[in-house]
């Protein structure tokens, strides 16, 4: 499943910390990059690779919101539900996406394009209402602009 | 008001990347020359302490002091953590600081380096900036292939690696335990104090955590010296300060400003005042833990003690605006809700405390709550202030009280009406 490249980078990551398991959230990132999700074999690699229990790790990545341990969609859409985003329309821009889309915040397409999800502050609130799509901002959100980039995303996998 | 920008210069610059070269041609890594080839690192402490220079991540510590306490010759490595985690609601300087001048911030932890005797850094950036994070990478790795970082830098006996590394979604993460922590790889919980970073940080080694912004002042304070930019603003808020202003104004976005500003002169000039030509009906002044304050506080100075004297906090510089249409008892549903959400769960007054807020004020908001409900809200509050590991339990009811204190008859009226009378969360 890891092979002889993935694990050399990671060898790279334990390097640049004193303690070994420092590197735990790096690698977790870069094995989701590459899968998606944290598959339980996943975690137990990672848990064997660091000398820490598989436990251990699984409570670690259920700490954080972006570490996904159930399988996501092709795509992440982060919508900002935080004051200055529900202040300039942000619960609008959910309830379009969500009609939209045709799923609840939390949920994946059943094409398995693309899971939704609400999301704290994201940092952007000058530009308010604000999304995310896989990692990259989109600020100043209308409906029509959100249409436009879900549009896009279903022309690029088509 | 006639002020020339410090932290955000760069935006005058016509067609300014925040590369390495762009960074050289403006001025770049000329304070860090000057420190490595002609001050011993405790003239630099000095320097930033004679600054004035408060922290910009929260809590206004001063930044020199904060320093001095690191132990001389512990017999431990020294560790320097610049905070880019930036989630406190209303926030957004620091993204825009570590994307567009990225080598700013660098030069200023390279400094603080210098200055404590750190030989390994780390910058945490919060993992939602994707971008942030590849730019804060390239400048490292920029700033190795031009000498400013690794061995021997600029030809001085001072070697240093600075290791960037990224979060993954939760604010506890921000506060400085919680991200030491997360930084060695485990859960974000923060840790008991003492004992401080100061004495016992990363890995139990004396370590200083500063902010994006706070470590950004650094190179102009140490190339233009302590007492230009203690001239700069209030004698005891020196230096510039990036307010973020966000809600209903005509012009969001990042303010830099000496916090001698008023509250009045940041929205009204600045940004452009109220939307619509709505009236102003609150305003959060230093992020969302921050009490609320209203139209009788606009005359308000923007630093530190004023803020405090007026019964908020400068926070993390967020300024989040709110128009007349605004429901009082919606925003403290929100904002209870992140408080929840981001709670870490060890300390029974937070964990328990940010589920009954968030549960009471969602049901005053969806006309079932009760009259008892007040004051429920307030002892709740109360009982969660001053007794927990981290402060983000009084982060959570500091708000809450504000919003009591202030918007009570709305409050009763929810109430008395079963409703919110300004059309519930469809209204937004
Ligand atoms: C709940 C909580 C969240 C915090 N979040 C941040 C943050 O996102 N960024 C930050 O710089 N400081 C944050 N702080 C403040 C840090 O604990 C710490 O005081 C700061 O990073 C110190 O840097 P400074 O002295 O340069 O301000 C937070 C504090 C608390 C209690
Ligand atoms: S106050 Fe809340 S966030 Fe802070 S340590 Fe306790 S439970 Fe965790
Ligand atoms: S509130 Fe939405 S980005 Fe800050």
């Amino acid at each position: 499943m890891i092979s002889n490249e993935t694990r050399a980078r990671f060898d790279a990551l334990v390097a640049k910390y004193p303690e070994r398991r420092s590197a735990l959230i790096p690698i977790l990132h870069a094995v989701q990059a590459e899968a998606g999700y944290l598959s339980p074999e996943a975690i137990a690699w990672v848990a064997a690779y660091l000398d820490l229990s598989a436990a251990d790790v699984m409570s670690v990545a259920s700490f954080y919101d972006m570490l996904n341990l159930e399988p996501v969609g092709r795509h992440m859409l982060y919508v900002c539900h935080n004051l200055s985003c529900t202040l300039l329309g942000g619960e609008r821009l959910i309830r379009h996406l969500e009609a939209r889309l045709g799923i609840r915040c939390g949920e994946t397409t059943p094409d398995g394009q693309v899971t939704l999800r609400r999301m704290e502050c994201l940092g952007a609130c000058g530009a308010a209402p604000v999304l995310q799509l896989d990692g990259v901002f989109h600020e100043q959100m209308t409906a029509e602009r959100a249409d436009a980039l879900l549009e896009r995303l279903r022309s690029e996998s088509a | 008001m006639a002020y020339e920008r410090i932290l955000t210069r760069y935006q005058e610059i016509p067609g300014y990347t925040g590369t390495m070269d762009a960074y050289l041609a403006h001025g770049g890594y000329q304070a860090l020359a000057k420190a490595l080839q002609g001050m011993q690192p405790a003239e630099v402490t000095e320097a930033v302490k004679r600054s004035g220079l408060r922290g910009r991540g929260g809590a206004g510590f001063p930044c020199g002091v904060k320093w001095g306490f690191i132990p001389k010759n512990a017999g431990k490595p020294v560790y320097l953590v610049c905070n880019g985690d930036e989630s406190e609601p209303g926030t957004f300087k620091d993204r825009m600081l570590i994307e567009d001048e990225p080598h700013q911030v660098l030069e200023g932890i390279i400094l603080a380096c210098y200055a404590i005797g750190c030989r390994r850094a780390f910058f945490y950036v919060r993992g939602e900036f994707g971008r942030g994070a590849e730019r804060a990478q390239r400048a490292i790795d920029d700033a190795y292939a031009r000498g400013y970082l690794g061995r021997n830098i600029l030809g001085s006996d001072f070697d240093l690696d600075v290791v960037l590394h990224r979060g993954a979604g939760a604010y506890i993460c921000g506060e400085e335990t919680g991200l030491l922590e997360s930084l060695e790889g485990k859960r974000g919980q923060p840790r008991p104090k003492p004992p401080f970073p100061a004495v016992a940080g990363l890995y139990r080694c004396p370590t200083v955590v500063n902010n994006v912004e706070t470590l950004s002042n650094l190179p102009h304070i140490i190339l233009r010296g302590a007492e230009w930019y203690a001239a700069i603003g209030p004698a005891k808020s020196t230096g510039p300060r990036l307010f973020s202003v966000s809600g209903h104004v005509n012009r969001p976005g990042n303010y830099e400003l000496p916090m001698s500003i008023t509250l009045r002169e940041l929205i009204f000039e600045q940004a452009g005042g109220i939307r619509g030509n709505r009236r102003l009906k609150a305003v959060i002044p230093g992020g969302s833990s921050s009490p609320v304050l209203t139209e009788q506080h606009l005359d308000v100075t923007m630093d530190f003690e004023s803020l405090a004297a007026a019964g908020s906090m400068g926070g993390s510089g967020a300024v989040i605006v709110m128009d007349d249409r605004t429901c009082m008892v919606h925003v403290g549903e929100i904002v209870s809700r992140f408080y929840h959400h981001e709670s870490c769960g060890q300390c029974t007054q937070c964990r328990e405390g940010t589920a009954w807020l968030h549960k009471v004020l969602h049901r005053i908001e969806h006309g079932k709550g009760r009259q008892e409900d007040l004051d429920l809200l307030l002892d709740l509050c109360d009982n969660m202030k001053g007794k927990t590991i981290c402060v983000l339990s009084d982060a959570a009811a500091m708000p809450i009280e504000s919003y009591l204190k202030h918007f009570r008859e709305e409050f009763e009226q929810h109430v008395r009406e079963r409703a919110c009378p300004f059309g519930g969360a469809e209204a937004f």
